[in-house]
């Protein structure tokens, strides 16, 4: 009653800077926090309640308890986009990073200028759809500029993505086109981190360029090395643009990676409760690859100290 | 690597080899794309279009409709209508993500509020949850709200927060001075006032930044569009290229119709490179350090 019978703007004022500015913070997060909990947070329980159902989308889901994670472990198509995905990880990972790592080293050491990078980063900007398209035409086995370039040095003409024996390589070829050029330039980043002196003074002890690589900048490129490896490993398992515009995956299912056959069994064959069940068992492997790494990573710095 | 100078021009020779080979497709690209529909198979190891021709990029946009396409079974995909769309689609979300992100980080950043710093946490671990998790469940909902083929749904999941650009912004709030704040504070201005009018327009360089990483982004989305977006009326440059591709089956497709199609969509891009280089390095350089 009391309460009521005040006039608002009494109440308003009573209410401490404090407060107002704690109300104010809860405001201004209020748009991105609804963001956060209806696309990211809900979607994470749902995606596991969704897993223990049976739904095509038309009629009301069914429980079906663990009756979709059985039929996986039964799905011989399902272990093969495993090993494919993994497949793939093993190709395009080592590559990128190796190849990353030495495009860092000749910017940083011959050519520090900024167009230098904005070349190499180039690739990087245009979508996956864009460079598929692209690298389609660049590996067309019959009219294809690879080709043209292969057999003017002498080497066999290819099949490439046609080929079932080819297609995966190709496809991380073309991802490793696409994305080296940023993981070098986050490796570049953390050279320049790196002191100058300290190679300065290996340099004075007679220390050649390989020596210098491995025992300063390779350690002291820690930091960096685990942010690219975890990151591009969790992209590298989910793996979809380039496959749905380059072979879709064929040709005989040589390219049915994990994530592909995800959308499929979801959009293709209306199964949203096993697409889902194959989403959480990959969540779990990219969840236990990510502390993996960050174990392998975490001793080796300490064995360095 | 006895040689120093012999090391030098061997790493200058690396470098300009890795360069081509990184912008040789792209030019392979734009060759096709200048190059006549009828002269294409002929010229198709040349590194010059025989004849320059603007054709296919006339035919692409739709101005003209009597050259009959080389592959049969595509049907002719309006690009024009796509371009549009992928200017609506992107300018929506950047400008929700820019506005969204910003108050976000400015609370985060000078704001004093309960439970502020956990909840910081917990927006960058959503970075965490792989798209793979979530795209079943957005989907269903999306559907649930009947937002499917309409620019709402396209936009919905990401315009509200992106972790990378609340955590991007927040740097540059708390290290600019306080004092004006303050000041204007006790002139009686309101928060928001004082976030709008004040500290924002302070950051105008980190928020043109962050909006040119964005557009580029938002340009190039595929995957969610792709499931969501593929009427006609709605479908970005990024969904329309690739179901033009799918639908040319085991055929040739129309390659310099199709390059002619690529080249408007990434132009956007090159002229963002060309003219803010040094920005959109620098910014992409710092994003893998905490």
């Amino acid at each position: 009653m009391l309460k009521s019978a005040k006039p608002p703007s009494a109440g308003h004022k009573r209410m401490s800077m404090r407060q107002r500015e704690a109300m104010m913070g809860f405001l201004f997060i209020a748009p991105a926090m609804v963001g956060l909990l209806v696309f990211y947070a809900l979607p994470t329980l749902r995606a596991a309640q969704i897993s223990l159902t049976d739904w095509n989308l038309l009629r009301a889901p069914r429980f079906v308890a663990l009756s979709n994670y059985e039929k996986l472990w039964a799905d011989e198509t399902f272990w093969e986009s495993l090993r494919l995905t993994l497949l793939y990880v093993v190709y395009n990972i080592p590559v990128q990073t190796v190849l990353a790592l030495f495009i860092a080293v000749l910017a940083d050491r011959l050519a520090r200028q900024v167009w230098v990078r904005a070349v190499i980063i180039a690739p990087y900007l245009i979508s996956n759809v864009v460079a598929a398209l692209i690298w389609l035409l660049m590996l067309d086995p019959l009219i294809g500029m690879t080709n043209v370039f292969l057999d003017a040095i002498g080497v066999a003409k290819q099949s490439f993505l046609s080929s079932p024996d080819q297609a995966m390589i190709s496809v991380a070829g073309i991802n490793i086109w696409r994305h080296v050029g940023f993981t070098a330039l986050l490796f570049y980043a953390g050279l320049q981190a790196i002191p100058r002196d300290l190679y300065e003074a290996a340099r004075l002890d007679g220390a050649r360029e390989l020596q210098m690589f491995r025992t300063i900048t390779l350690p002291l490129l820690r930091p960096v090395m685990v942010f690219v490896l975890v990151t591009s490993v969790i992209g590298s398992f989910q793996i979809f643009d380039t496959i749905a515009v380059t072979t879709a995956g064929g040709p005989a299912g040589s390219t049915k990676v994990v994530m592909f056959y995800i959308y499929e069994t979801a959009f293709k064959f209306s199964k949203m409760g096993l697409a889902s069940s194959m989403s959480m068992v990959l969540f779990f492997i990219l969840i236990a690859v990510t502390m993996v790494q960050m174990r392998l990573m975490r001793s080796d710095q300490s064995d360095l100290g | 690597m006895t040689n120093p100078a012999l090391a030098r021009v061997a790493g200058y020779a690396a470098l300009i080899v890795l360069a081509i080979i990184s912008l040789l497709p792209v030019w392979v690209a734009l060759k096709t794309a200048l190059t006549l529909p009828n002269d294409f198979f002929s010229s198709a190891s040349s590194l010059v279009p025989p004849t320059f021709t603007l054709q296919n990029f006339a035919r692409v946009l739709g101005f003209e409709t009597d050259i009959v396409l080389t592959s049969a079974q595509a049907a002719p995909i309006n690009f024009g209508l796509a371009l549009r769309n992928s200017v609506i689609y992107a300018g929506l979300l950047v400008t929700g993500q820019l506005f969204f992100s910003a108050l976000a980080a400015y609370a985060f950043a000078r704001l004093r509020f309960p439970g502020r710093d956990v909840l910081f946490v917990a927006f960058l671990s959503a970075t965490m949850i792989p798209s793979i998790v979530l795209f079943i469940p957005n989907f269903v909902l999306i559907r649930e709200l009947g937002l499917i083929n309409t620019f709402a749904g396209m936009v919905a999941p990401n315009i509200l927060m992106v972790p990378f650009a609340v955590f991007f912004l927040r740097q540059f709030f708390i290290s600019s001075p306080k004092e004006l704040e303050e000041a204007a504070r006790l002139e009686g201005l309101s928060h928001f006032q004082i976030f709008w009018h004040i500290a924002l327009p302070l950051q105008r360089g980190p928020m043109a930044t962050l909006a040119i990483l964005l557009s580029i982004n938002a340009w190039n989305d595929f995957f969610w569009p792709f499931l969501v977006g593929r009427e006609d009326s709605v479908r970005p440059l990024a969904v329309a290229l690739a179901e033009f591709q799918s639908q040319t089956g085991q055929g040739q497709p129309d390659w310099t119709g199709l390059m002619a199609a690529v080249m408007l969509s990434i132009i956007p891009i090159l002229f963002l490179l060309a003219f803010f280089g040094r920005r959109i390095v620098e910014s992409l350089q710092t994003s893998g350090m905490k």
